[in-house]
């Protein structure tokens, strides 16, 4: 175990290294670099100007040495103007190159500065993440419960009514992406003019005008479920599906197993049959499939963050790649990266965990 | 002039019908969630002494008749309003359902003629035949086909053009008359208007043609991209296999939208990146058919020249036409002419031309959208290569494997005239389900603006044009919304109706 978790983790760090640099090598293509000369010096520069600039601030060097730099293995830039003002990657504004630090990459803890929020990326991006975290932890305490019994519900007894309908439904969830199911929603739920907001309001059921708020920014300060439902069940539906369909098909599996059928010639009664046999091997799937959702529900978050006006970590990621910020980027995916391999890590292990007859071979 | 009401002349018999099914289906729901509740079961089959089978239905079985009935009640009342709407002459009479049913009249004349058939020849038409003995198959191939085929006639069913303009029809109502455009137009709005006073309805329409032409090819070149790969990789496995696992586990473990943010960008395109990613992933394709058809006729020279070798050269043509827009035959022809009448004006103009001309053979497409479909290419291929691999890993160890290499069959063939057609089932409905997942990475690319014309009618764009206006005016983005959902719930479905279908076998 110890040995397979071991080298789980190498192939995650070539992985994270790989990716960053794909990231690195993207952001800092020639027209990207030209845009970000344009965007944060003049717009109006020569191409001339734009090389000068460029050349000032270090991004003219062989990209793998700035990889490096980045990550903080190889020392940071310096250079010292004609003027004498002493500048470089690791030199504070206005500071000098004895006293700054020989290395500053994402080793040392500095993920460099965002030029769009004009400050450091560190200090953005925890709270972006804060706040997206919370909206990832709704929407999964709403998603796995409700996929979980969708799913054994319909895999209890495979073919019947019951199975047939919730099997449907889930079918229909995977088919209404975020950006769909957020625009119906916010038709039918809150807006003034349509949908059932009007009809409730006249009625007298709801205080407000609307049943639930269109736009989650309040929620950013105050999460409340008047303004933070419509964006949880946007995500959570979209992911429910396919871990409904997981769990039916894994339950579906249990259900027709030797042991099921002894307990059911024994007289164990139905009901005890799902709790108590069936329920814990037909979870095991689901379980994997459940941690691999989560890096898919960062493509639900971003258009959701996106939809409702939420400045979590997706929307971050949209206005750093819209500007061509190259470190809040580089951060964004680092992050984004590590969720993932995280998850699989988790997923890897959770399945040998929960599987003895892996754990024990 | 007044806005056409929904339902028309039959609203005022046929909406109170409709509307009655829809309260009894909910009131037989209701009960039947509360008798099932505590409870009651449906009737058992009593088999009486002559062997045969009856029932004694009770009220759970009495609710389930009333859901059913109510139902049908429904969806009858529907095809009133659309036959209505075609029988109909006046629009006001139609109404906009009806107008609408009878807008889409190609459509269901195709879909009632490829019912007809397919269920007519459905025993001599394999896998395909047999979708159709299944109800959720038959509904899926049905929503499929009424959107393909609406993408097939879309100039015959859209009103008005996609990026028309009426200025005195901005965010018009549905079915709204037309006022203030040109004399000779359609005479009204049947999905109201857009922001712009475009027609919401022939926006979607339009739509569909251009969601239905990428995500079906891009689906297509993800799959020959996986097949070529994992083939390789689960039957001959060791190094190979080590590294294109590794690669596709990178690709997997990249987000889809950072991937998309940072491809699909106008700056990513003048640097030349899409042109490179498509020569990488449109050869697979040219070497796969290549392959295809050599491991098959090694042993007969003739359909070796005469089919594998032009058909391969033709596609090679056609890639290098594509992706690099270079004819090698203009090329050589410009160049070899303007060599031997060096100093004319007729060779300058060749020599000048040569660099900048369009390839006889090529699909001229441009850089915004080769990079959407190259990435689109890029990140389903991963999984794809996966699946083929799982499929390989399986299929290998079968005996009639064991058999074509006891035979001396070269490996190529084994892969792919032995693993890969017996692999076809599982592959068939990934095939389907991945369209609908590619039609909603489209819709994602078009909802952030990434890579589409701004003016595009796609249906992810139009979604987010319609979004900053949403809580006013709710009918433009709805549309386009449902369709795309239709779309995919009908792909989805069709995928689940052949795998149910493939697996009875």
């Amino acid at each position: 175990m110890g040995l397979f978790i071991l080298r789980r983790l190498g192939v995650m760090i070539l992985t994270a290294l790989c990716l960053t640099f794909v990231v690195f090598f993207l952001t800092n293509l020639g027209p990207n670099l030209e845009k970000l000369a344009k965007t944060q010096g003049n717009a109006r520069m020569t191409d001339a100007e734009v090389v000068q600039w460029l050349d000032n601030r270090g991004y003219s060097r062989p990209l793998l040495v700035r990889y490096g730099e980045w990550l903080g293995v190889a020392p940071g830039w310096t250079r010292v103007a004609p003027d004498g003002t002493e500048t470089g990657r690791c030199v504070e504004p206005g500071g000098t190159i004895a006293e700054s630090p020989t290395f500053c990459g994402v080793f040392q803890g500095d993920l460099g500065y965002s030029t769009v929020s004009a400050d450091e990326v560190s200090n953005v991006v925890g709270g972006r993440l804060a706040l997206t975290g919370w909206l990832m932890l709704l929407a999964f305490s709403v998603m796995v419960p409700a996929a979980l019994i969708v799913g054994i519900l319909a895999g209890m007894r495979e073919g019947s009514r019951l199975d047939r309908s919730l099997s449907t439904f889930s079918i229909a969830s995977t088919a209404t992406p975020e950006y769909v199911s957020g625009v119906i929603f916010i038709i039918l739920l809150a807006s003034s003019t349509s949908g059932l907001s009007p009809w409730l309001a006249e009625n007298g059921w709801i205080d407000g005008r609307t049943l639930f708020l269109g736009s989650a920014r309040s929620a950013m300060n105050d999460i409340t479920f008047w303004n933070f439902t419509l964006p949880v069940i946007t995500i959570a539906l979209y992911g429910m599906g396919y871990i409904a369909r997981m769990t039916r098909a894994s339950m579906a599996e249990v259900m027709t197993a030797q042991y099921i059928r002894t307990a059911r010639l024994k007289g164990v009664s139905f009901r005890n049959i799902v709790l108590k046999h069936a329920l814990r091997n037909a979870l095991i799937a689901p379980f994997t499939v459940i941690m691999l959702q989560i890096p898919w529900l960062l493509t639900g978050v971003v258009i959701v963050e996106t939809l409702f006006n939420y400045n979590g970590f997706g929307w971050t990621l949209v206005e750093a790649a819209g500007n061509n910020d190259i470190e809040m980027l580089l951060t964004c995916s680092v992050v984004a990266v590590f969720v993932v391999l995280l998850t699989q890590l988790i997923s890897d292990i959770g399945y040998v965990y929960l599987n003895p007859r892996i754990r024990i071979s | 002039m007044e806005p056409l009401t929904w339902t028309g002349s039959l609203g005022t018999f046929l909406n109170p019908i409709m509307l009655w099914a829809v309260y009894a289906f909910f009131a037989a729901f209701v009960i039947n969630l509360g008798m099932s509740l505590i409870g009651m079961r449906q009737a058992d089959p009593i088999v009486n002494p002559d062997h045969t089978i009856s029932y004694q239905y009770g009220p759970v079985d009495y609710a389930l008749l009333v859901m059913k009935y109510a139902v049908f009640v429904f969806l009858g009342a529907f095809v009133v309003h659309i036959i209505g709407g075609i029988v109909q002459p006046s629009h006001e009479a139609r109404g906009i359902i009806g107008g609408l049913g009878a807008r889409f009249l190609p459509v269901w004349i195709a879909l009632i003629v490829s019912f007809v058939l397919s269920i007519r020849f459905k025993r001599r038409l394999g896998l395909y035949g047999k979708l159709f003995d299944n109800l959720i198959g038959m509904i899926g191939f049905g929503l499929a086909m009424f959107w393909l085929f609406t993408a097939i006639f879309a100039p015959m069913i859209a009103t008005h053009g996609a990026i028309d303009q009426v200025a005195s029809m901005r965010n018009a109502v549905p079915g709204s008359a037309v006022s203030g455009g040109d004399e000779g137009l359609f005479a009204y709005y049947l999905l109201g208007g857009d922001n712009l006073g475009r027609d919401v309805f022939s926006r979607m329409i339009f739509g569909a043609r251009e969601v239905l032409t990428i995500a079906p090819a891009a689906t297509l070149f993800a799959f020959m991209v996986g097949i070529t790969l994992g083939l390789p990789a689960g039957y001959m496995g060791g190094r190979f296999d080590t590294l294109i696992t590794f690669v596709a586990n990178l690709v997997l473990a990249f987000p889809v939208i950072l991937l998309f943010y940072l491809l699909v960008t106008p700056e990513i395109v003048e640097a030349g990146v899409p042109v490179y990613m498509a020569a990488v992933l449109f050869i697979l394709p040219v070497a796969f058919v290549w392959v295809l058809l050599y491991s098959r006729y090694r042993a007969q020279p003739s359909i070796i020249k005469w089919v594998a070798v032009p058909i391969t050269l033709v596609l090679l043509l056609l890639y290098l036409g594509t992706v690099f827009q270079f004819d090698p035959f203009v090329w050589l022809a410009t160049s070899f002419i303007g060599y031997l009448n060096q100093g004319n004006p007729v060779a300058d103009w060749m020599a000048t031309t040569q660099g900048e001309y369009e390839p006889l053979i090529g699909i001229p497409i441009d850089g915004n959208l080769l990079i959407v479909f190259v990435s689109v290419v890029f990140v389903n291929s991963p999984t794809v290569f996966r699946i083929v691999r799982g499929l390989v890993l399986d299929i290998k160890t079968r005996d009639y494997v064991a058999a074509a290499q006891t035979r001396g069959e070269g490996p190529w063939y084994i892969m792919l005239w032995e693993i890969l057609p017996n692999a076809r089932g599982p592959l068939i409905v990934d095939f389907c389900l991945r369209i609908g997942y590619t039609t909603i990475l489209l819709g994602t690319l078009g909802f952030f603006g990434l890579g589409v014309d701004p003016e595009s009618a796609n249906w992810g764009s139009t979604i987010n044009e319609g979004r900053a206006l949403l809580r006013l005016y709710p009918h433009p983005p709805l549309p386009p919304a449902l369709a795309l959902m239709t779309l995919v719930l009908g792909l989805n479905l069709l995928a689940d109706g052949l795998r149910e279908e493939s697996l009875k076998d």
